[in-house]
C-alpha cells in the first residue's frame, strides 16, 4: 500500500505525461502481479462501489479528531475532497500498516462491506491510527470510491505496453470489458504470447474530433473523401454477437443488459463473429427519431416495463462493422467496412436494427445547409468520416470529425456560487445564472467550465466581496456579472423554478461590456426549447 | 469590565491611550506587531514597535518615519494604559501587543507561531483576559508536521535535483519564511541564490545578529552563471515569469502552510509542496488560549467565524472581529500575485 501511495503521490505532483508514464512503469516493475493488477484495476477508473456509506466516514473521523460534526463539514468545505479531509483532520498515525494494495483490498477493503457497523468501525479507526496520512489519504480514496488521479486509459495502456512489450493496440483490447483483477489476468495483460479470445470482449471505440473555430471545415480537405451522416444524439453503442451470445458495451465500457431487450432480441439473427458499432436511439422500427428526453426515460431502469416499451421504443443505428466473420477488420477503410455492414444487414435485416443512412456526396457549403436542419431531426449535427481510414483506437486526429450545430446562447446573471472540488476546492467555481422573468431573477443553469483559471479567481474575489446571503455553502451574490451560456438543448421541467432544464450548460465567455439588465429574459429562453413536447418527470 | 479595545473603520483602536494596533489606514499613533504589510502599513504620523525588528520595519516604512522602540517586556504608559510587547515568534522583531487598563488585560496576538526556531524569539504565554487572536491556519486540518522532517525532505529534494543536474526553486514569502527557510538549509550541498527581495531580508536579518548561510543575490551573479545543483530561494510571484528563464531546467516548490491542501498545491502547478508556517496551526491555536486562559476571545485574520464558534461550543466565550485587513500572501489561499510584487 506504501508503493501505491507513493504512486499516487508521484502521478499526482506532475502534469507531464513522460513523468506519469516513467512513475507507471517504475511501479509496475517493483510491484507484485497481484498488486498490480489492482493498480490497474483503479487506474482505469474502476471502483469498488460503495464499501461504507459516507456519513458513517463522516461521523467517525470528527469523533477520532475530537472535533463536532459540524466542524468537520466546515473542513470539508474548504478542502473540498472528502477522503484528503479524512487523512487531513485525523491526527497523525503510525507507519506500522504494511499490507500490499492487493492485500489491503481483498482483506480490509472488500470484506468491509458485510460487516456490522461497530466492527466496520473499529476496523476503520485501527487503519487510521497505523497509517500516514498520504497512505491514509490513498485508503480513503479506495474506500469512497472516488479515484481520480489525472491519469487517462490511454495513459495508463501507454505506460503498460512500454513496460511489457505489447502493443497498445492488443492491451487495450484485452483491458476492455470485465477484467478481472488478479495476479493471472495482470500477467495474461502483459503476456506477449497470450492468444485472445474472450467471447464478451469488446473492441475500443473510435471517438471523433470536432470541427469548430480552431479547425474548420474548409481545413478537412476535399469533401469526397468523406463520408458524411447524421450526428445522432443517443447513446454509443458495441453490439457484439459471438458463440451464440450477445453483448452490448456502452463506450464507457459497461455491459448493458436487459435494459435495451429489443436490440438483444435483434441481434440474435447476426451470423456469430460480428460487431457492430451504431448508436441507440429512441424510434419506432419505421419511423422518425425520437428526442433525447424520450430516450432519457429508459436510462437507469433495472427493468423495463411494458408500457414503456411500447411508448419508446428503441432501434440500434449501426454505423460501422469491426467484426465480420469472426475476423477484425478495424485495418479496413471505412469505405470497405461500410460497403460489408451493408451487405450483412440486406441479408438478416432485422428489425430494431438499422443502418445509418449516408449523405448523398454534396459539396461543404451544402452540407452545410443540411447540417443546420439537424435540430428537426433531433441529430445534433453532421459525422464526417474519412473513407480510405482505419477503425482507429481513441481519439486519433484526421479519421472522425462531428461537426454539431452551434449551441444555443442565452446571457445569464451570475446569482450564486458554491466552491468547486478537486483543483478548485477554495475557490468560488461553481455558478447559478439567471434569466429576467418581469422584474425577477430566475435562475436556469448551473454551470462551472469554461473560464480560464485567472476568470476564476476574478470571480472567485468577486463573490467573496458581494455576499448578500449565505445558505450552507452557497453564496447568494448581488446580481452583477453577465455571462454567455451555452447549452446543447432544453427541455421542460416542473422541477426547475424558471419551468426548463438545460443540457450542458457552459459559459462561452464573460461579458464584460453587458449590465445585468441587459440580461436574456425567460421568454427568450422558452424560445429555444426544441420541441414542445409535454412535461416529462424524471424518475 | 469592558475591554479597552474597539474597532473602526481604521482598525483596531484603545480610546484611553489613543493609539491604533496594525491600522490599515495612516493614523496619528500606530502600534505594529511586525513588518509584514498587512500589518505595518506607511502613512502614520508615529510608529511603536519591537526594537528588535528595527531594520526590517524601516525597510518597510522608510527610514524618515518617526520610530519608538520597546524592547520585550519593556513597558511604556499611554494615556494610563500600561502597553509592553512580548515575542509572538512569527518572525524577527514580531511582537504581541499587551494592554494593562484599569486592571483589565488584553493581548493582542498579531500573527504567531508556537515553537523554537533560530531566527526569531520564541513566543510566550501572556495571561490576560481579553485575547485578541489571528485565526489564519484555524481549521482542524492544519496540522503541521514536525519541522525537522520538513527540512529533510527539502534538503533530499535539493540533493536529488543536484544530482539530476538541474536547479531546486524554493518559493517562499520575502521576509521572515524565506530566511527561516535559509537558516534550515545545508549549504554543504551547493551554492544559495536569493531573489532581490529576500537577499534584501537577509541582509536585514544579518544586520540583527542572525546567522544565516551565505547568499549570492541573483542579479549580481554573472551573465553567463551555471545554476545547475544550485538553489535558488524566489518570491512566489516569480513563479512562471521570464525572470526564472536563467536558471534552466528546474524544479519548483513551495514553502507554505497552505500546501498542505492538495487543491492549493494543484492550482499553483508547482513540482513540490513543503509544510512549514509561520502561523499557529489547529492544535497550537488551542493550546495558545489554553495557556493564556482569557476570559473572553475575540477571533480575526482568518476562519474567525469558524474558530469563535468552536470556542463557545466547548465553553470558551469567544466571538469573531473583522478588522478588514487585506492580507499578504502567505496570510492568505487565493495569492494575488499583485500583494507579493510589492516586495520586488
Ligand atoms: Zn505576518
Ligand atoms: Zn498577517
Amino acid at each position: 500500500m506504501i508503493h501505491f501511495a507513493e504512486l499516487y503521490t508521484r502521478l499526482d505532483r506532475t502534469t507531464k505525461t513522460n513523468q506519469k508514464i516513467s512513475a507507471l512503469i517504475h511501479y509496475f516493475e517493483a510491484a507484485d502481479p497481484a498488486d498490480a493488477a489492482w493498480a490497474t484495476y483503479f487506474l482505469s477508473g474502476n471502483r469498488l462501489g460503495r464499501v461504507i456509506a459516507t456519513q458513517l466516514v463522516r461521523t467517525w473521523a470528527a469523533e477520532e479528531a475530537d472535533i463536532p460534526a459540524w466542524l468537520f463539514e466546515e473542513s470539508y468545505q474548504t478542502v473540498g475532497d472528502l477522503a484528503e479531509t479524512v487523512a487531513l483532520v485525523v491526527p497523525d498515525g503510525n507507519h506500522h500498516y504494511s499490507k500490499s494494495l492487493a492485500e489491503c483490498v481483498c482483506e480490509d477493503l472488500l470484506p468491509m462491506r458485510d460487516l456490522p457497523e461497530a466492527d466496520q468501525r473499529s476496523r476503520t479507526l485501527q487503519i487510521w491510527r497505523n497509517t500516514t496520512k498520504q497512505v491514509r489519504f490513498v485508503f480513503m480514496k479506495l474506500l469512497t470510491g472516488g479515484f481520480r488521479v489525472g491519469v487517462s486509459k490511454r495513459l495508463l495502456i501507454r505506460a503498460l505496453s512500454k513496460h511489457s512489450g505489447v502493443n497498445t493496440e492488443v492491451i487495450a483490447h484485452r483491458l476492455m470489458g470485465t477484467w478481472e483483477s488478479t495476479a493471472e489476468s495482470f500477467l495474461r495483460l502483459v503476456d506477449p504470447d497470450e492468444g485472445d479470445s474472450v467471447a464478451s470482449r469488446p473492441y475500443p471505440f473510435c471517438l471523433a474530433h470536432a470541427v469548430d473555430n480552431k479547425r474548420s471545415i474548409e481545413q478537412l480537405g476535399e469533401h469526397n473523401e468523406y463520408a458524411a451522416e447524421w450526428k445522432w444524439d443517443g447513446i454509443r453503442g458495441q453490439l457484439i454477437r459471438r458463440q451464440g451470445q450477445t453483448f452490448l458495451w456502452s463506450r464507457g465500457e459497461i455491459l448493458m443488459e436487459n435494459t435495451w431487450p429489443e436490440i438483444e432480441a435483434a441481434a440474435a439473427s447476426l451470423p456469430d463473429g460480428t460487431v457492430l458499432d451504431g448508436e441507440i436511439l429512441a424510434a419506432a422500427t419505421v419511423g422518425d427519431v425520437l428526442p433525447f428526453d424520450q430516450l432519457q426515460r429508459r436510462i437507469g431502469k433495472k427493468r423495463v416495463g411494458k408500457k414503456l416499451l411500447k411508448e419508446v421504443p428503441v432501434v440500434f443505428h449501426a454505423f460501422d462493422l469491426l467484426e465480420r466473420e469472426g475476423e477484425d477488420i478495424r485495418l479496413e477503410p471505412f469505405a470497405s467496412r461500410r460497403k460489408k455492414l451493408e451487405a450483412l444487414l440486406r441479408k438478416v435485416d432485422p428489425p430494431n436494427l438499422r443502418i445509418t443512412q449516408l449523405m448523398q456526396q454534396t459539396a461543404w457549403d451544402q452540407l452545410a445547409k443540411i447540417r443546420e436542419t439537424s435540430r428537426q431531426h433531433h441529430a445534433e449535427g453532421l459525422m464526417l468520416k474519412r473513407l480510405d481510414a482505419s477503425y482507429s483506437v481513441g481519439r486519433v486526429t484526421g479519421t472522425w470529425w462531428k461537426w454539431k450545430v452551434d449551441p444555443h446562447t442565452i446571457d445569464g446573471v451570475l446569482i450564486y456560487g458554491q466552491k468547486g472540488h478537486g483543483r478548485r476546492a477554495n475557490l468560488f467555481s461553481d455558478y447559478t445564472f439567471a434569466v429576467w422573468d418581469g422584474d425577477a431573477l430566475v435562475p436556469f443553469a448551473k454551470a462551472y467550465s469554461g473560464l480560464s483559471d485567472q476568470e476564476i479567481r476574478q470571480v472567485d474575489r468577486f463573490i467573496r466581496q458581494n455576499t448578500s446571503e449565505s445558505f450552507g455553502p452557497v453564496r447568494s451574490v448581488t446580481p452583477t456579472l453577465v455571462m454567455e451560456i451555452a447549452f446543447e438543448g432544453l427541455r421542460i421541467s416542473k422541477r426547475h423554478k424558471s419551468g426548463v432544464a438545460t443540457r450542458f450548460p457552459r459559459i462561452v465567455r464573460w461579458r464584460h461590456d453587458k449590465q445585468p439588465s441587459d440580461a436574456s429574459s425567460l421568454a427568450e429562453l422558452k424560445a429555444l426549447l426544441d420541441s414542445p413536447t409535454e412535461p416529462i418527470e424524471q424518475p | 469590565m469592558n475591554p479597552p479595545l474597539t474597532y473602526t473603520d481604521s482598525g483596531l483602536y484603545c480610546p484611553a491611550g489613543d493609539f491604533f494596533i496594525d491600522p490599515i489606514r495612516p493614523v496619528k499613533r500606530a502600534v505594529v506587531t511586525h513588518a509584514h504589510a498587512d500589518h505595518a502599513r506607511p502613512g502614520s504620523e508615529s510608529y511603536l514597535a519591537c526594537a528588535v525588528g528595527k531594520p526590517l520595519l524601516r525597510m518597510r516604512l522608510g527610514s524618515e518615519s518617526d520610530f519608538h522602540f520597546l524592547d520585550y517586556g519593556e513597558t511604556i504608559n499611554l494615556g494610563g494604559v500600561n502597553l509592553s510587547l512580548h515575542p509572538a515568534g512569527h518572525m524577527l522583531g514580531s511582537a504581541q501587543v499587551r494592554l494593562e487598563h484599569k486592571g483589565y488585560v488584553a493581548v493582542i496576538t498579531g500573527d504567531y507561531k508556537l515553537g523554537h526556531e533560530p531566527t526569531c524569539q520564541s513566543w510566550s504565554p501572556v495571561e490576560c483576559n481579553l485575547l485578541i487572536t489571528e485565526s489564519t491556519f484555524g481549521l482542524p486540518v492544519f496540522r503541521w508536521p514536525p519541522e525537522e522532517t520538513v527540512v529533510r525532505q527539502i534538503n533530499d529534494w535539493w540533493r536529488d535535483n543536484q544530482a539530476k543536474e538541474i536547479c531546486s526553486v524554493l518559493y517562499g514569502y520575502a521576509i521572515g519564511k524565506s530566511q527561516r527557510v535559509l537558516a534550515a538549509l545545508d549549504d554543504s550541498i551547493g551554492s544559495i541564490f536569493t531573489h532581490g527581495a529576500i537577499e534584501k531580508g537577509v541582509q536585514a536579518y544579518r544586520d540583527s545578529g542572525v546567522a544565516l548561510p551565505d547568499t549570492k543575490h541573483v542579479a549580481s551573479a554573472e551573465s553567463k552563471q551555471d545554476f545547475r545543483g544550485a538553489l535558488v530561494l524566489a518570491v512566489p510571484s516569480a513563479h512562471g515569469t521570464t525572470w526564472m528563464k536563467r536558471f534552466g531546467q528546474v524544479s519548483t516548490a513551495m514553502v507554505s502552510g497552505w500546501t498542505m491542501i492538495r487543491g492549493w498545491r494543484r492550482r499553483r502547478f508547482m513540482d513540490h509542496g513543503f509544510v512549514i508556517s509561520d502561523h499557529v496551526d489547529w492544535p497550537a491555536l488551542m493550546r495558545a488560549i489554553r495557556l493564556c486562559d482569557p476570559e473572553e476571545v475575540w477571533v480575526d485574520h482568518g476562519y474567525s467565524d469558524i474558530v469563535a464558534r468552536y470556542l463557545n461550543d466547548t465553553g470558551r466565550k469567544a466571538r469573531a472581529v473583522e478588522s478588514k485587513m487585506s492580507r499578504i500572501e502567505e496570510d492568505q489561499p487565493q495569492s494575488s500575485p499583485a500583494a507579493s510584487e510589492a516586495y520586488q
